[in-house]
C-alpha cells in the first residue's frame, strides 16, 4: 500500500466484500434451488403459506436480525477507519496549499519559514513533492468551482469546496510518481484535469529542498 | 338514461386520445412520453460509451464528441432516464392505469388534475427538447447540477440551456405533485365494498409510499432550484462564497430529495415484482404485513441518508458515521422484502413466463444492487470509489432493475389489460435472456474499472496513466452496450405487433386474483361493469377451500365450498 491507512481501507472494502459475497451465494443459491425444486409440474399444488404469523414470518426476521448485525459490524469498524483518516489528523511534518480552478491544481509550499503568504512561498503547478514516510496536510482551497482532489493509489479523495478551506492529510510510503486525478465534475477541461504527486525518498526530497530554497 | 358505452361512442377524437380524461389513456400517454425519452437517454449512453471506447473518434451515425459536449451527455442522460423515463413510466403509467383498476374505482379521484398532470409533463419534455437545439445546447453541469458549476454560465458556458433544464425538471415536479394527489386520494376514498386497505394489492401500498415520499422530499429542491435560477439569471448569491453564498448548501437541498427519489421509483418497481411473483409461483405474496411496514420504515429512514452523497464533499467530517449508520441499516428493510420475495417462491408452483423472466430478472439485478450499496455507504470506503465508475454501476443494478427489468415485466404482464392483446412469448423470452445476459456483461465490469479508480464523467480515461490498463475493459463494455441496445428490438418489434396482431386477450389471461383482471380486456372508459365486492386479500392463489388454483378477490365463497373446505386441505 502506497499510504498509511489505504491499508484499513482496503481491508474495510474485503470485509465487506466477503460479507455481501456470502449474502449474495446465499440468496442466489434459495432463488436456484427453489426455481427448480418448484418448478411447475403437473398434480402438484403450491402449499398456501401466508408468511404474516410470527412464527411463519420468522423465516425472513431472524436472516433481517442477521444482516442488522452484520451492518452494526461494518459501520463499526468503519467508524474506526474513518476517524483514522478523516478526523485525527496526525501533527504536520509539511503542509502544502493546494486550490483547485479549472483545470489545474497550484500547489503553494510555505517555505523554510512554514508560513503561507510570505516572501520565501514556492508555488508549482500541478506537481506535489513530498518526502516518503512524513504526515502531509493538505490545506484544500478552490478559486472557482468544486473539485475533487483524488489519489487514487493513497486512496484519499477531498472535495475542494469555494469559500471553504479544508484540510486533509496522507503519509505516503512507497516514494514514486502517482496521478492527482480531479473526481468532481468541474466543466469542460474536468477530463485531463490531472497532477503529479512524487514522493521522494529522504534523501532525494532533501536535495529538491535545497534546488528550491537555495538560500536556506 | 345512455350507458357508459354510449357516451364513449360520441366522446370526439381528441377528448379520447389527447385531452382524455380516463386513467387508461393517460397512462398510455405516460407511457409514449416514457418510451420515447427512453429511447433518447439510450442513444446519448450509446455516444457516452463509443467516446469512453474509442476517445475522441468520430462516433458512428454521429460524428465528433469533444469534452464539452460530453458534459452534456452525461447530464442529459442521466436527467432524463430518472425524471423523463423512470417516473413517466413507472409512476405515471403503471400507478395510472393499475391504482384505479386495483381498488375497483372508475377512474382517479381527480380525473382532470390527472389530465393536467399529464400535459405539464408533456408541456415539461419540450421545454427539455428545445434546450437541446438552443445555441449552447443542452445543460452540462450534472445531473445533480452542482453550484457554482452550475451557478454562473462562464463556468459551463451554457446559459439559456441550463436555465431551461431548471424550468423543466420544476415543471416536472409540478406534474407528478399533481399526479401524487390522485395516487394517494384514489387508494383512500375510492375503495371498491370490501377493500379494506390491508387488502390492497402492494402495489398499490408502494405506489402510495411512493407519492407520499415524493410530496415530502421535493419541497425543498424546489426552493433550491429557485435559488439556482435567481443566482443564474438574477445576480443573487445563495450559492457563489464570492456574495456569501454556500454551495454545500445546494447538496443538502439535493440530496435529501434525491435519495427518498431513489426510492420513489424504487418501489413502484418492487411493487410490479409482488404482484408479478404471487401469480407466477401460484403462492400468496410471503409475509404481506412484514412487506408493507418495511415499506414504510424505508421510506422514513430514507429523509435521513442524503449526507452519504456527500461524506467527501467539505460537510463536517463528525456527521459521516451517523449517515453511514442509517444508510446500512436502510439495507435492513429492503432484506426483508428480497427475503419474503424469495420466500414466496418456496414450495410454490412456479412458470416461467416472459413477465415472470423478467420479475426474477429484477430480483437478481437488484439484490446486487443492493448489496453494493453497502461498499458505498461505508464511509471510509467511499472515500475511495465515491464519484468511480463502482457508483455509477451500482445505481444502474438498482434503477436499471427497477426501471427497465421491472418495466418491462410489468409491460408483458399488463399488456393484455392494456391493449387487449397478448404479446408473443418468443420474442419476449429472446427479448429477457438478450437483455439479462448483455446488461450484465455492460455492469459487472464497471464495478471493476471503478474498483480500479476510474472516475466517473471524464471524457477520455487515456489521459491517465492508472487508468490505461484498464482501457480493454472500457471497450468491452462498449461493445456490449451496444448490443444491450440492439436487444431491445424484439421488444420494439413484439410490441407493435402484438398491438395489432397479437392473440386476443380474454379477461384474466394469467389466472390472477387481483381487481384489474375482473374487468374486461381492456377495459372501457369507466372500468368495470358492476362495482366489484371484494371478500379477501389480494394474494390468495392455492387457497385449501377451492379446487382451483386462484381466488378473485371479488369471486364470493360458495357455501358448498367452504363445507368442502376440510376435505380440499386435508388433500
Amino acid at each position: 500500500m502506497v499510504s498509511t491507512y489505504g491499508g484499513d481501507i482496503d481491508s474495510l472494502m474485503y470485509l465487506i466484500y466477503y460479507i455481501v459475497g456470502a449474502w449474495f451465494l446465499l440468496t442466489y443459491g434459495a432463488i436456484a434451488l427453489f426455481l427448480i425444486l418448484y418448478r411447475r409440474r403437473e398434480g402438484r399444488r403450491a402449499t398456501y403459506i401466508e408468511g404474516n404469523s410470527l412464527r411463519e414470518a420468522a423465516w425472513i426476521l431472524v436472516p433481517c436480525l442477521i444482516v442488522l448485525v452484520l451492518d452494526l459490524w461494518i459501520d463499526f469498524r468503519g467508524g474506526e477507519v474513518w476517524a483514522k483518516v478523516k478526523r485525527q489528523r496526525p501533527p504536520s511534518d509539511l503542509r502544502v496549499q493546494v486550490t483547485s480552478k479549472q483545470f489545474n491544481w497550484e500547489m503553494l509550499y510555505p517555505g523554510p519559514d512554514g508560513q503561507f503568504e510570505t516572501g520565501d512561498d514556492l508555488q508549482l503547478e500541478n506537481e506535489l513533492h513530498v518526502p516518503v514516510n512524513k504526515v502531509v496536510w493538505v490545506v484544500l482551497k478552490s478559486k472557482d468551482v468544486i473539485h475533487s482532489f483524488f489519489l487514487p493509489h493513497l486512496r484519499l479523495k477531498q472535495d475542494a469546496v469555494p469559500g471553504r478551506t479544508i484540510e486533509a492529510w496522507f503519509k505516503a510510503t512507497k516514494p514514486g510518481r502517482y496521478e492527482i486525478p480531479c473526481a468532481e465534475l468541474c466543466g469542460f477541461g474536468h477530463s485531463g484535469m490531472n497532477g503529479w504527486l512524487i514522493v521522494h525518498p529522504a534523501d532525494e526530497y532533501e536535495r529538491w529542498v535545497k534546488e528550491q530554497w537555495p538560500s536556506s | 338514461m345512455s350507458s357508459r358505452a354510449e357516451v364513449e361512442e360520441r366522446v370526439s377524437f381528441f377528448r379520447r386520445y389527447v385531452f382524455s380524461v380516463d386513467h387508461k389513456m393517460i397512462a398510455k400517454q405516460y407511457l409514449a412520453i416514457g418510451l420515447f425519452w427512453a429511447v433518447v437517454g439510450g442513444l446519448l449512453a450509446y455516444l457516452m460509451r463509443w467516446q469512453l471506447a474509442y476517445p475522441d473518434t468520430e462516433v458512428p451515425g454521429w460524428g465528433f464528441i469533444g469534452p464539452e459536449f460530453y458534459n452534456m451527455l452525461v447530464t442529459m442522460h442521466g436527467t432524463i432516464m430518472v425524471f423523463f423515463v423512470a417516473m413517466p413510466i413507472l409512476l405515471g403509467a403503471f400507478g395510472n392505469f393499475l391504482i384505479p383498476l386495483m381498488v375497483g374505482a372508475q377512474d382517479m379521484a381527480f380525473p382532470r388534475l390527472n389530465m393536467l398532470s399529464v400535459w405539464t409533463l408533456a408541456l415539461s419534455s419540450i421545454v427539455l427538447l428545445i434546450s437541446f437545439f438552443i445555441p449552447g445546447g443542452a445543460a452540462s453541469a450534472g445531473w445533480t447540477g452542482y453550484p457554482p458549476l452550475s451557478a454562473k454560465p462562464i463556468y459551463t458556458g451554457i446559459n439559456w440551456g441550463l436555465n431551461l433544464w431548471i424550468l423543466a425538471l420544476a415543471l416536472e415536479f409540478a406534474s407528478f405533485l399533481m399526479g401524487g394527489i390522485n395516487f394517494l386520494t384514489t387508494p383512500i376514498n375510492l375503495r371498491a365494498p370490501g377493500l379494506s386497505m390491508f387488502r390492497l394489492p402492494l402495489l398499490v401500498w408502494m405506489q402510495m409510499t411512493a407519492a407520499i415520499l415524493f410530496m415530502l422530499s421535493v419541497g425543498p429542491l424546489i426552493a433550491g432550484a429557485v435559488m439556482l435560477l435567481l443566482d443564474r439569471v438574477a445576480g443573487t448569491s445563495f450559492y457563489l462564497p464570492q456574495g456569501g453564498g454556500d454551495p454545500l448548501l445546494w447538496q443538502h437541498l439535493f440530496w435529501f430529495f434525491g435519495h427518498p427519489e431513489v426510492y420513489v421509483i424504487l418501489l413502484p418497481g418492487l411493487g410490479i415484482i409482488l404482484e408479478i411473483l404471487p401469480v407466477f409461483s401460484r403462492k400468496s405474496i410471503f409475509g404481506y404485513r412484514p412487506i408493507i411496514y418495511s415499506t414504510i420504515a424505508a421510506g422514513m429512514l430514507s429523509f435521513t441518508v442524503w449526507a452519504h452523497h456527500q461524506f467527501i464533499s467539505g460537510m463536517d467530517p463528525r456527521l459521516a458515521m451517523p449517515f453511514s449508520l442509517t444508510t446500512i441499516i436502510i439495507s435492513v428493510p429492503f432484506a426483508l422484502i428480497v427475503f419474503a420475495m424469495i420466500a414466496t417462491l418456496w414450495r410454490g408452483s412456479i412458470s416461467f413466463p416472459t413477465p415472470m423472466l423478467f420479475a426474477l430478472g429484477t430480483l437478481a439485478v437488484f439484490l446486487i444492487g443492493g448489496l453494493t450499496g453497502i461498499f458505498n455507504g461505508s464511509a471510509p470506503v467511499d472515500i475511495y470509489i465515491h464519484d468511480t465508475y463502482f457508483v455509477v454501476a451500482h445505481f444502474h443494478y438498482t434503477l436499471f432493475s427497477a426501471l427497465f427489468f421491472a418495466g418491462f415485466a410489468g409491460l408483458y404482464f399488463w399488456f393484455p389489460k392494456m391493449f387487449g392483446r397478448m404479446m408473443s412469448e418468443a420474442l419476449g423470452k429472446l427479448h429477457f435472456w438478450l437483455t439479462f445476459l448483455l446488461f450484465n456483461a455492460v455492469f459487472i465490469p464497471m464495478f471493476f474499472v471503478g474498483a480500479g479508480g476510474m472516475m466517473r464523467r471524464i471524457a477520455n480515461p487515456m489521459q491517465y496513466e492508472f487508468l490505461r490498463p484498464l482501457q480493454p475493459i472500457n471497450v468491452s463494455i462498449t461493445i456490449a452496450s451496444i448490443l444491450l441496445l440492439l436487444a431491445q428490438l424484439p421488444f420494439v418489434l413484439n410490441f407493435f405487433w402484438s398491438l395489432f396482431a397479437g392473440q386476443v386477450a380474454e379477461r384474466n389471461p394469467w389466472q390472477a386474483n387481483t381487481l384489474e383482471w375482473s374487468a374486461p380486456s381492456p377495459p372501457p372508459h369507466g372500468n368495470f361493469e358492476t362495482v366489484p365486492i371484494v371478500y379477501r386479500g389480494p394474494y390468495e392463489y392455492s387457497h385449501p377451500s377451492v379446487p382451483e388454483d386462484w381466488l378473485p378477490q371479488d369471486r364470493p365463497t360458495m357455501p358448498t365450498l367452504r363445507q368442502s373446505s376440510g376435505q380440499a386441505a386435508a388433500v
